[in-house]
């Protein structure tokens, strides 16, 4: 397929995909760090550049909501929030995927209050991590861009009917200018085709009802329903991965291992972090130091036998949290990438937290990691902090 | 529309709901749903959480007969905006084909004066094309009776009990047909079950209009308001001839009072009908105090609302 | 409850695709007084039918009505609003 090679921010990519596909509804709220993606997406709509009906909500809390009552109508429907928008909305994030409506959110992530920050981290994506939404996270603007179709055709295929989310990180790839890949409008939006939803509310001929009181005797089931949906999803979005991957001609995967074959050590992490790691991980090299990386493209559901098989055998693994879990015994991906691993002998699995409100991840700080843990020989589940003042 | 007629269709709640005997909403649901039936309309409800709601759509049972939608209890007219922007779109498109499908909201007073105002302002704003019904039994009845900003000054609830230092609610409601007004709808109106035609042409009305559309509906509670059920429309008729609720309409701004009683019954009247007053039925300088504040307040809304109906005659 | 489907019978997303089947879950017996209907006095009005909560009136061939006891929970409004007195409220037995 021919591409284009152009300068977008994450969040124009976000806006320039959802261009493409032309969703028939979408429904937002502006928030920082999210707002880039709203205001360009407005301006096609202004120009006629899609069909969309652009519901200019008065709250996130209304723009999920609007979401569902679009989704259920039958309409491809797409939104996007940052943080306190995020966490606004949770009580009816939880329902779109209960009612398997397969709505696509672009996630611009954003520290969660208090006190406010407007600035990257992952706190507000791992609030929801057990709402049900397919998760993908992004390095750069152009894992942006693809995310953004492989996630409406995951959503949309029959197997799953789950919302997906696309997480990339606030300010550092929403506000970068970078390059990137892009599909004509035409091919990209054949790419993902036309919805043909299997039940819709304005089908009055057929009429159903949609969110009934559900008690004890059924909840459960309708419960399992979704949990088959998610395991449907790891091996539905794999399928959509390699179509896309060959139509644009870049290899995606559910993860990406960096210089990972012969590593001894291996950070783990998601989003831009891992372009950071790439760096330390060549720097290690060149001193001789065995390490490697594996990012994570797929977060829910959790890719852990791809976990398992790759770093199953390294001798030591960091992971990176880019959110807090107070009390819990380390970050949210830090108890994934350890569940994967567990009952194998090998890998001491240490985790850090680091970057929360948007504090910088420098190089200095990848180095000083493998600087701290070179000698540990515990496997203790103990919560590390780098970047943070003393 | 000639109400023989109106009751031959078969339309409304299918028996074996949950909804307790005598309840005002169900009336309601019922005659709303007629109406459009008869009108031609084919009808997309999105219901707010409430009695309605929880006692219609019990899994694996619903008493619907129409698409409908229960999202969550504050959302309902957010929910609405984006079927309707649904509608629109594939409409456009071809994808779908009919076009006398018409949406509603049905709301009690928790999910529209108190949990859910945002989200009905915030769709009215918007000019989505939908009616908002709410269904008024000025109280959360569904978890059990407890105060909403519709419960009326003096009435006992769940969460204003009558007790020694504090009997009953304290402070007067909030008027929700108002603040529809100040959205500049094109129709506004309240209504009773107790005025039939009158009630059935404002629904009528509120399905045409082109624009969003609110009525406010007195949904009489036997359980909550203590009264037996078969007194159902005494009660209802009772709130109007007190001018408790006035029974009038805003079309495009321009106020229409519909009803007004030849002589108006003091609001003793409506007191002594419904147990959630009791304390209030004997006759103490205390209960003398409470009562004329209640009078006060009702007779100032209704020459408020006469006063704006006067402008435009 | 273990008769009841499980999760892979059911249709997705908590959806009910018979519309109105509530009329499988009968109410009647929730009834304390029952509405009994004088044939000769009914006229066919119908406006207890438009008032029943339960939609639980019928139109008989005659014009006239009679009520569904399978769901009728006893509430005593169409007594109430019928212009002829043509409906009693009767004591359950």
């Amino acid at each position: 397929m021919k591409q284009k090679r152009i300068g977008l921010t994450g969040a124009h990519a976000a806006a320039l995909a959802m261009k493409q596909i032309n969703p028939d509804v979408v429904a937002a709220y502006p928030i920082t760090p999210q707002t880039p993606i709203m205001e360009r997406f407005a301006e096609y709509v202004a120009n006629g550049k899609v069909d969309t009906e652009l519901i200019r909500v008065e709250s996130e809390h209304s723009a999920m909501s609007a979401c569902i009552g679009s989704s259920a109508a039958g309409a491809r429907t797409m939104t996007a929030t940052s943080a306190n928008g995020l966490a606004l909305m949770t009580e009816i994030v939880y329902i779109a995927p209960s009612y398997r409506l397969p709505i696509v959110m672009n996630l611009v992530n954003r520290a969660l209050s208090g006190p406010i920050n407007i600035h990257c981290d992952h706190s507000d994506a791992m609030l929801v991590r057990d709402s049900g939404w397919v998760m993908l996270f992004s390095e750069n603007a152009q894992e942006v861009y693809d995310n953004n179709f492989i996630a409406l055709r995951t959503a949309e295929d029959s197997r799953v009917l789950l919302p997906v989310m696309i997480n990339q990180d606030g300010f550092i790839t929403s506000h970068s200018l970078e390059t990137l890949e892009v599909g004509e409008d035409k091919e990209m939006h054949e790419f993902v085709g036309e919805y043909n939803p299997r039940y819709s509310l304005l089908d009055t001929d057929n009429p159903h009802t949609l969110g009934p009181l559900d008690l004890y005797d059924y909840y459960f089931e309708h419960k399992r329903q979704q949990a088959e949906a998610m395991m449907h999803a790891d091996r539905v979005i794999r399928e959509y991965m390699k179509q896309y991957s060959e139509l644009v001609n870049r290899p995606i995967d559910v993860v990406e291992p960096y210089r990972l074959d012969d590593a001894e050590f291996v950070y783990v992490a998601m989003n831009s972090t891992a372009g950071t790691l790439r760096v330390v991980v060549d720097m290690l090299r060149d001193k001789g130091v065995r390490a490697g990386l594996l990012k994570i493209r797929l977060y829910r559901p959790f890719p852990w036998r791809d976990v398992k098989s790759l770093l199953g055998d390294k001798h030591k693994i960091v992971v990176l949290d880019r959110a807090l879990s107070p009390g819990a015994t380390g970050g949210a991906l830090y108890q994934d990438v350890r569940s994967s691993l567990y009952g194998l002998s090998t890998p001491i699995v240490a985790g850090y937290v680091y970057g929360l409100g948007g504090r910088e991840f420098t190089e200095e700080q990848g180095l000083r990691i493998y600087e701290e843990l070179r000698d540990l020989d515990d496997n203790e589940p103990f919560q590390r902090f780098m970047g943070v003042r003393e | 529309m000639n109400l023989k007629e109106l009751a031959t269709i078969d339309a409304g709640l299918a028996p074996g709901h949950r909804l307790c005997p005598g309840c005002g909403a169900a009336i309601i649901a019922n005659i709303v749903q007629r109406v459009a039936r008869a009108k031609g309309y084919e009808l997309v409800v999105a219901n707010a959480t409430g009695c309605l709601e929880v006692a219609t759509t019990i899994y694996p049972y619903t008493s619907w007969r129409i698409p409908w939608i229960h999202n969550a209890f504050e959302n309902a007219a957010a929910t609405i905006s984006g079927v309707e922007s649904a509608y629109k779109v594939l409409k456009k498109k071809g994808r779908v084909k009919k076009d006398n499908i018409r949406f509603v909201v049905f709301g009690g007073d928790g999910g529209s004066y108190d949990i859910g105002l945002q989200s009905m302002s915030g769709a009215f704003e918007r000019r989505h094309k939908f009616l908002y019904i709410v269904y008024d039994n000025e109280a959360y009845m569904n978890t059990g009776i407890q105060r909403s900003s519709a419960t009326p000054l003096g009435a006992w609830t769940t969460t204003t009990p009558i007790g020694s230092a504090h009997r009953g609610k304290e402070v007067e409601r909030k008027d929700l047909t108002m603040i529809a007004v100040a959205h500049r709808l094109p129709y506004v109106a309240q209504a009773s079950i107790a005025f039939l035609p009158d009630l059935v042409r404002k629904i009528e009305k509120a399905l045409d209009v082109d624009g969003p559309s609110f009525i406010n509906i007195l949904s009489t509670c036997p359980r909550g308001w203590y009264f037996d059920p078969a007194d159902t429309l005494k009660v209802a008729r009772m709130a109007v001839e007190t001018n408790f609720w006035p029974l009038f309409e805003v079309v495009n701004g321009r106020f229409i009072l519909n009803y007004e009683p030849k002589e108006r019954k003091p609001i003793t009247e409506w007191i002594k009908l419904q147990g959630r007053y009791k304390h209030l039925w004997e006759d103490t300088p205390q209960n003398r105090e409470i009562i004329a504040r209640i009078q006060r307040d009702i007779d100032e809304r209704f020459n408020y609302i006469k006063r704006l109906a006067s402008l435009h005659e | 409850m273990s008769n009841e489907k499980g999760w892979k019978e059911l249709p997705i997303g908590g959806r009910i695709l018979n519309p109105g089947n509530s009329k499988e879950f009968k109410t009647g017996d929730w009834r304390s007084k029952k509405p009994v209907v004088d044939k000769s006095k009914c006229t066919g009005c119908l406006l207890c039918r438009l008032y029943c909560p339960e939609n639980a009136i019928h139109i008989d061939k005659d014009g006239k009505i009679s009520i569904d006891y399978d769901h009728c929970k006893g509430c005593g409004i169409c007594s109430s609003v019928c212009p002829v007195k043509a409906i009693k409220m009767e004591e359950e037995k």
